[in-house]
């Protein structure tokens, strides 16, 4: 399964410091602690992190335990990109500008609630960081279908069965970001922790708007074995079903060719979430993501022109 | 450690290290680390979640910090090489 | 130096003042006029802040809350459906313990809509956990925003405040305004010095989960601090004093309450029509006083308590309703005079931009002298000036 190249010489191929100390409160499995890792080898520690509701909220530990080596603030669901906002002002009046302005929030905390707050710091081009990470539905809650959920995928308020209960695909949220103004987008998989810290870092690198969509399975909510928290990762990016790319001054860049890629199947038959899929059902999955695999192939086409 | 009401941060600020917090009772299976089979690549070391996998020094083969391991098995899953095994834990 | 402007510039003045290092708005009238003038200085030069223009006043509150934290004086205002929207931020603020400084020009919440004056939107905010403080003029309204800040940064208080003004009352008319100098508001104000910034080199978690073994000793705390608040307005009120030779009764001001037979506790620039009414019926040798409440919350209960040993009957003035029951000042001051035998009774007006007018009020003196001297209230709710027929006003 693995089709990273197995290194032979004993290196590590990310940094080995980490901002973060173990006794935190994910479940096992849980992609999230993992992207939250990557993120701060990527930044350092002159980072500061705000966060909303949902699991991240509960993650770095309760009171007064924090399992982060960088300042964090909390706040309310719906504020993720304002707070951030705030933060970046306020480091600006004091003449603060090598410090990294991180908003992380999920995937309901982004595309649902926090999208008007998330759009307004677009659009006021806050210097900052905005990382969703998507573990596709609302988890710290229990699993409730968010505008992040793939077709198809059973949740408590989606409960499937048969019939298909969410017959749209997920929000377009990067597309979205990129018509309100971000200078640099880019996806990002725990799977490929590599290629996670380059996109990171180069996101550091640019003044501005950055949105970063973060791909982050969670065991729990996707009924499936934390072991292959990691393999179902790593499918999603070889199926097509969650492509890594990033954007930046109007072109797109695949940062991981998939040269032919795997059925969906693979990766929807790994996840009790869609074990009521019919053939049929994953057929239209399967022509869903290949439309949208093409058409993302058709703009980084145009980018190479 | 805040024990009584007159230690108490004047607002809620935490910065005490959650190191001390033993998730390692949360687990029912535990990895095992066979040294002759692991090529020392690090895999399992990138991917645990919970900072569980311990290498000192590039070179060393990796060990496991069972305080911590929550026993969610990726090390396994992701060793090349098949050499981190889950083993029940017996009580 | 003596200036012409409303309320709302004066508010504005005051953060500028302040030297408010953050300011994030979100327009809504009759607020709207505070974001711009702190536009316009910020354009100028003459307001060093960072001006953010949020895209709803949630929004507003939330950049201030992050801004707060990381070491910024913070500035916003606010209206109505505004302070509405901002609830959910205004209990975090306070959970957080951020010293946000606010003017709010009060006004009605729809439906239906009605954009003037009263004091429902601010009421309905009472249990929050800021500080409200009620402002009779213009200048109150700057010289209370310096005062708040003073007040919210204490390291033993730090909490938010708003300052309230009434919508269109104030905030749209035109009057005189000494505008302090700089150099004495720096003397009179330090700079935010907080205890726990964003700080790279002592990383912390600000405001993350508290389960129940703490959960009820940090809400103490909060409870305690708007305790000690009480003694930190009288203090800030009387360095205020001191420095610009201006002061506003403190908690609550008694106008003429001494001997009085009846007194009428009132809140925001209706104190100031009252105060003239009451002047005029002392000529005519009826002894009636005015009691300003100023300071909302914390709650000048022990002020009250005393009032009521002094005066026997009681009217209060509420600018806003508790649909099930009586205006919320009123039940204030009712439950602290709890256990006196004082005659009490509510009058409701002014509402959705309805003037209190000198006759509304004269109406009400003889009602309460009435009442003082039968001992007889007749209702506990009267809604002034009602157009019900009943040939009442």
């Amino acid at each position: 399964m693995i089709d990273d190249p197995v290194n032979k010489h004993y290196k590590f191929t990310i940094p080995r410091e980490d901002l973060m100390t173990p006794g935190h409160s994910a479940c096992p499995g849980c992609g999230e602690p993992l992207a939250l890792r990557y993120l701060l080898k990527a930044l350092g520690p002159r980072t500061v992190i705000n966060l909303p509701a949902g699991c991240a909220a509960i993650i770095p530990g309760v009171w007064p335990r924090y399992s982060l080596k960088v300042p964090l603030v909390d706040h309310a669901f719906e504020c993720t990109a304002a707070v951030s906002s705030g933060i970046r002002a306020a480091l600006d009046k004091k003449g603060v500008e090598d410090v990294t302005v991180v908003g992380w929030a999920g995937d309901g905390g982004t595309v649902d609630i926090g999208l008007q707050a998330l759009s307004g710091a677009v659009d006021r081009s806050t210097d900052f960081l905005y990382v969703m990470y998507d573990n596709e539905a609302y988890m710290n809650t229990g699993i409730q279908c968010s505008g992040a959920t793939p077709c198809g995928a059973w949740t408590t308020t989606t409960p499937g069965g048969k019939h298909i209960q969410k017959r749209h695909d997920k929000k377009p949220i990067m597309e979205m970001m990129i018509a309100n103004g971000i200078v640099y987008g880019g996806t990002v998989s725990v799977a490929y922790p590599e290629d996670f810290i380059r996109t990171i870092r180069r996101a550091k690198s640019i003044k501005g708007p950055k949105f970063i969509h973060a791909y982050s399975p969670c065991p729990s909510g996707w009924r499936m074995d934390p072991r292959k928290a990691i393999e179902v990762s790593r499918l999603a990016v070889r199926t097509g079903m969650f492509p890594l790319y990033e954007f930046q001054e109007g072109r797109y860049r695949f940062t991981k060719e998939i040269k032919k890629r795997k059925p969906v199947e693979e990766y929807l038959r790994l996840q009790g979430r869609f074990k009521h899929l019919t053939p049929a059902d994953v057929a239209e999955v399967q022509a869903l993501v290949d439309r949208e695999y093409e058409e993302l192939e058709a703009k980084v086409e145009a980018g190479r022109r | 450690m805040h024990r009584t009401y007159k230690d108490l941060p004047s607002e809620p600020v935490a910065m005490q290290s959650t190191e001390d917090i033993i998730t390692g009772t949360w687990r029912s299976i535990r990895p095992v680390v066979n040294e002759d089979k692991c090529i020392r690549c690090y895999m399992c070391w990138k991917y645990c979640p919970d900072m569980s996998i311990i290498v000192e020094k590039e070179g060393d083969y990796p060990t496991v910090d069972l305080d911590h391991c929550k026993g969610c098995g990726i090390c396994s899953n992701e060793c090349p090489r098949g050499a981190i095994k889950m083993q029940r834990e017996v009580l | 130096m003596i200036e012409m402007m409303t309320a709302n510039y004066a508010a504005a003045h005051g953060a500028r003042l302040a030297r408010a290092d953050v300011v994030a708005v979100y327009p809504i009238t009759p607020q709207t006029s505070i974001s711009e003038k702190c536009a316009e200085m910020v354009e100028k030069g003459e307001m060093d802040a960072k001006f953010m223009m949020m895209e709803s006043e949630h929004s507003a509150m939330s950049a201030l809350i992050g801004a707060s934290y990381v070491g910024a004086r913070t500035f916003t205002a606010t209206s109505s459906h505004g302070l509405a929207l901002m609830h959910e931020m205004l209990m975090w603020a306070v959970g957080a313990r951020r010293p946000i400084v606010m003017p709010v020009a009060a006004r009605t919440i729809g439906g239906p809509w009605n954009i003037w004056g009263e004091h429902q939107d601010v009421i309905t905010e009472r249990d929050v956990g800021w500080l409200q403080i009620f402002c009779e003029n213009n200048q109150e309204v700057l010289d209370t925003v310096l005062m708040a800040y003073r007040v919210a940064e204490d390291p033993e208080v730090m909490l938010p405040v708003m300052v309230i003004e009434d919508g269109f009352i104030l905030s749209h008319t035109v009057d005189s305004v000494d505008v302090p100098d700089q150099e004495a508001v720096d003397r009179y104000l330090p700079p935010f010095r907080p205890e726990h910034p964003v700080s790279i080199e002592r990383p912390m978690r600000h405001g993350g989960v508290v389960m129940p073994d703490w959960w009820t000793e940090f809400r103490h705390r909060i409870y305690l601090s708007q305790e000690v608040a009480r003694t930190k307005l009288l203090e800030a009120e009387e360095a205020f004093q001191k420095e610009f030779g201006r002061s506003y009764g403190g908690m609550m001001e008694l106008y003429r309450c001494d001997d009085a037979d009846a007194v009428l506790v009132v809140a925001g620039s209706a104190a100031g029509t009252a105060k003239e009414v009451a002047d005029k019926l002392r000529e005519e040798g009826k002894k009636v006083g005015v009691a300003k409440l100023r300071v909302f919350r914390p709650f000048p209960a022990q002020e009250v308590h005393h009032l009521g040993k002094k005066v026997r009957t009681v009217g209060v003035f509420d600018r806003s309703y508790t649909f099930g029951d009586g205006g919320a000042m009123f039940n204030e001051v009712r439950s602290a005079l709890h256990g006196q035998r004082n005659n009490m009774k509510n009058y409701i007006g002014g509402l959705g931009g309805r003037d209190v007018t000198v006759k509304n009020i004269e109406w009400i003196f003889e009602d309460l002298l009435k009442i003082a001297s039968s001992g007889k209230v007749d209702r506990t709710v009267e809604w002034v000036a009602l157009k019900d027929g009943s040939g009442r006003w």
